[in-house]
């Protein structure tokens, strides 16, 4: 352990939110020294609940991440949130515009939010994700929220990591055939149906639950029709979260 | 470990909704390998400042286009420096008029590019100063 990592771990366990950035830019890359770091939080981890984010590009995620968090903040628990997006297959550079929706939270205490870049990982996540979860966990956050990259069927990632999985999908995500089909469906404990406005939310819930239920080895997911924009089925969302959090 | 990458943040402090060009310059630091924070517009100083803090950037870009640049850059800059993000570099564009550069450079800004400005003049200062501060980069 060099004095400088003694130093930010220090920094962090004190509340200090430029040691816990560098720390995550630290585990991003990879460091060497991550392995010793981990092991030095080890005793502060498994307080945290992580609730996975995930769904198909533009189905809005991180707009209903916006106003889930700020349900969160309402009950007085702390957040950290992980914004996943995709690096470039041909120059290996990034946008990372999830941030975008979530200025309110900017700046309350409270809240800690960072974004990644895939760098390579096929999973829909990004290699250092599952260490900064640990450090997150470690900073004292109550709920930890990652929000993958906009998948399609079979980036499963997520759920080696989240306590949850919430899957988001829109009305035009497809018929019964497609809420039959082998993946993501199968790994999502609860699923949101995002701008209900739409025509054929309903019936797309409908197809979901009846599609998800037989033979399935986890529990059933709860179905939840949600307008993530105009704050509607937020709060049932919450509530589905922190029942699974009271509840492990 | 994985290769370290240059970590961009960018944004538009204040009421100015012009934001063609900082979106231009997001792709072309992306095509340069680069990773972008897009922060978008209409934000105040401080939460550009915690942002920057929270994403630990190495480059902080800001744009202005309404001519509130005198005020808005240099308190951007200096909440950052103040809450330990000291060794970032600050670039700043926009509309932009020649006498004021002296005193955004003053304020920390290292370099000012208006508009026209080639891309890869944009990568290329912010390649050799970050490289200084001895962050690898892939070319």
């Amino acid at each position: 352990m060099t004095p400088e990592i003694a130093r930010l771990v220090g920094g962090m366990l004190a509340g200090d939110k430029p040691s816990l950035a560098r720390l995550i830019s630290l585990a991003e890359d990879d460091s060497p020294h991550f392995p010793e770091i981990l092991e030095m939080l080890r005793p502060r981890l498994g307080k945290s609940y992580c609730v996975g984010i995930t769904g198909p590009p533009g189905a809005g995620k991180s707009t209903l991440i916006d106003r889930l968090v700020a349900v969160i903040r309402s009950r007085g628990l702390s957040v950290g949130i992980i914004l996943v997006d995709p690096s470039s297959p041909v120059s290996g550079g990034a946008v990372l515009g999830d941030r975008v929706r979530m200025q309110r939270h900017y700046l309350d205490e409270g809240v800690f939010i960072r974004s990644m870049a895939t760098r390579g990982s096929q999973g829909g996540l990004s290699g250092g994700v599952q260490a900064a979860v640990s450090l997150l966990a470690a900073s004292g956050r109550d709920i930890i929220i990652i929000e993958t990259v906009g998948v399609g069927q079979t980036e499963l990632g997520i759920s080696g990591i989240a306590d949850v999985v919430v899957l988001l999908l829109v009305p035009e995500s497809g018929d019964d055939i497609q809420a039959m089909k082998a993946g993501i469906v199968e790994i999502a404990d609860i699923i949101v149906v995002n701008k209900a406005d739409r025509e054929g939310a309903e019936r797309l819930a409908e197809q979901l639950k009846a599609a998800v239920a037989p033979g399935r080895t986890k529990a059933v997911p709860q179905v939840i029709t949600a307008q993530a924009i105009n704050d509607i089925g937020i709060e049932a969302l919450y509530r589905a979260i922190e029942k699974r959090r009271k509840g492990r | 470990m994985r290769d370290k990458k240059v970590r961009v943040l960018l944004a538009k402090p204040g009421l100015d909704g012009h934001d063609r060009g900082l979106k231009v310059l997001a792709r072309g630091l992306r095509d340069a390998g680069m990773e972008v924070i897009y922060l978008g517009l209409r934000l105040t100083p401080e939460q550009i400042a915690q942002a920057a803090l929270e994403e630990d950037v190495d480059v902080v870009g800001l744009s202005c286009l309404s001519g509130a640049h005198m005020v808005l850059f240099p308190k951007t800059v200096g909440l950052i420096k103040e809450k330990g993000g000291g060794d970032i570099l600050f670039i700043g564009g926009g509309i932009i008029p020649g006498k004021d550069i002296p005193g955004l450079e003053a304020a920390g800004i290292a370099m000012v590019f208006g508009p026209g400005t080639p891309i890869g003049e944009i990568t290329g200062f912010m390649k050799e100063r970050v490289r200084r501060r001895g962050v690898d980069n892939q070319d």
